[in-house]
């Protein structure tokens, strides 16, 4: 086989590949619909106002109900020292800014 | 098969050809360009699907939660602020929600502490998340121990454990009742921890929250559009290690093709020298050079971009877990539903294939363009 051949032949698999994986989204997208209600249902239910994703700090635990400035700690100039607070950034929340924009 | 296709198609066999000449130079290469590709397309990925995840099931989230501030820190809420709110034009509930944590020191893990609003345990028991369970090897009908404000344990029940599906949300939860929050905790009277206000009208919101704040001038309303906004903005591209990542990533990037812009080895030059007296056009040449760089970086985009997405989607980012548990001792178990953003990726073709093609085009130009004998004598 030529090269080049064999060449168009593996861009085409990979170009294949990658439509099969955007098919798969979509499926998973499709039949994950009732664990996503399910989860929509437990923040309803508990309140819930974050995701679980990190538990070390209680601003990194709650990014969204954090302090203003609780990721500096004690003071403004205090140094991150938790490895996941260089992961999240700091809350956006205002309570004077508009909302949706 | 037509000329122009037939043409292609040889210039093709001969690039492929060149580049297998240089075997190992080209194939380190490519590992490299393709390890690049997969990192960027990894987070790329990871991202997208994080933020729809929490889009999609934030939406649920109180209309508003109100926070006391005292010294510029969360503080109790006194009960009754609650039922000034609930007078306020709009609002159609407030409900005081109860909520703290407990770090277990024989596990050195942080837990949250929550009591649903209606009630859904009764006291003595408790509902657990998957991510509390593992920590505390208990399951459904176990007795857990946990040690209140006042040094003393009180026993409880796993009356049940959230599934799995749910553990983005639920890890870490202790679900329990009013009674054994105030055992475990031992409140003020009158006190919560925030209110939940539900506002019927998302158009009044911004209204409501702007006259809790003057009611009460040492609070501070959240609102859920606000709620949502923090996880659009989370891992933003611009803020801390993600920075770095793609900081490391694109310059890793720049130093290849800054690589090839800068010139041509002697042996390059030659061929180019070499291929022009046997009569190639300058634009064959180009050409050559031109589907060169495309064999190099179609195949590192495209291998990069599939790998990533079983790195993601399949094998729940596993490369990334480390950076992202942190000191965490409760770290969620769980698979993203998979998010394709068409846009990013094609920013992320733009961003590779394009300049490296341009920068193995341009130099070769420039060697092109000199007579050929002087080309091979260089």
């Amino acid at each position: 086989m030529r090269k080049s051949v064999a060449f168009t032949v593996f861009i085409s698999v990979n170009l294949f590949l990658l439509v099969l994986l955007t098919l798969h989204a979509r499926y998973r997208q499709t039949t994950a619909i009732r664990e996503r209600l399910g989860r929509a249902e437990l923040v309803r239910t508990l309140q819930l106002t974050d995701l679980c994703l990190f538990t070390e700090a209680r601003y990194t635990r709650h990014p969204a109900m954090a302090d203003r400035f609780a990721p500096f700690q004690d003071h403004p100039g205090a140094m991150e020292h938790f490895p996941s607070g260089s992961l999240v950034t700091p809350p956006h929340s205002n309570a004077t800014r508009q909302e949706g924009s | 098969m037509s000329a122009p296709l037939n043409r292609h198609s040889n210039i093709l066999e001969f690039a492929i050809s060149s580049l297998l000449r240089r075997k190992s130079k080209n194939l380190s290469l490519l590992v490299l360009y393709t390890l690049i590709v997969f990192v960027i397309a990894s987070l790329i990925f990871f991202v997208q699907a994080l933020k729809h995840e929490a889009a999609s099931t934030l939406k649920d989230a109180p209309d508003m939660v109100v926070q006391r501030m005292i010294a510029g820190r969360h503080d109790l809420i006194p009960a009754r602020y609650g039922e000034q709110i609930r007078a306020i034009r709009g609002v159609s509930a407030v409900s005081p929600r109860l909520w703290g944590y407990y770090y277990d020191q024989v596990f050195g893990a942080n837990y949250t502490l929550l009591v649903p609003d209606p009630k859904q345990v009764e006291p003595g028991n408790i509902l657990i998340g998957p991510g509390v369970a593992r920590n505390q090897r208990v399951q459904a009908g176990d007795m857990l121990t946990l040690k209140t404000s006042r040094n003393a344990p009180l026993l409880l029940t796993v009356q049940g454990i959230y599934p799995s599906s749910s553990e983005l949300l639920s890890s870490d939860l202790i679900v329990l009742s009013a009674e054994d929050f105030q055992e475990m905790f031992n409140l003020p009277p009158g006190q919560a921890t925030d209110l939940a206000v539900t506002v019927a009208n998302p158009r009044e919101r911004v209204t409501v929250a702007t006259k809790i704040a003057e009611l009460f001038p040492d609070t501070r309303p959240i609102l859920k559009s606000e709620i949502l906004r923090t996880y659009d903005s989370l891992f933003e591209w611009r803020g801390g290690m993600m920075v770095v990542v793609l900081a490391v990533a694109v310059l890793s990037f720049i130093i290849f093709a800054w690589d090839k812009a800068t010139g041509l080895s002697a042996e390059e030059r030659k061929e180019i020298g070499i291929l022009k007296s046997i009569g190639w056009e300058t634009s064959d040449v180009l050409l050559l050079k031109f589907w060169e760089g495309i064999v190099i970086s179609l195949t590192a985009f495209l291998v990069g971009v599939v790998l990533a997405y079983g790195h993601v989607f399949f094998f729940s980012a596993a490369l990334f877990e480390h950076a992202l548990k942190g000191w965490s001792v409760i770290y969620p178990q769980f698979k993203l539903v998979p998010v394709i953003d068409a846009y990013q990726l094609t920013v992320l073709f733009f961003l590779t294939v394009l300049p490296y093609t341009a920068a193995t085009i341009i130099p070769a130009w420039l060697a092109a363009t000199v007579p050929p004998d002087a080309a091979m004598r260089s």
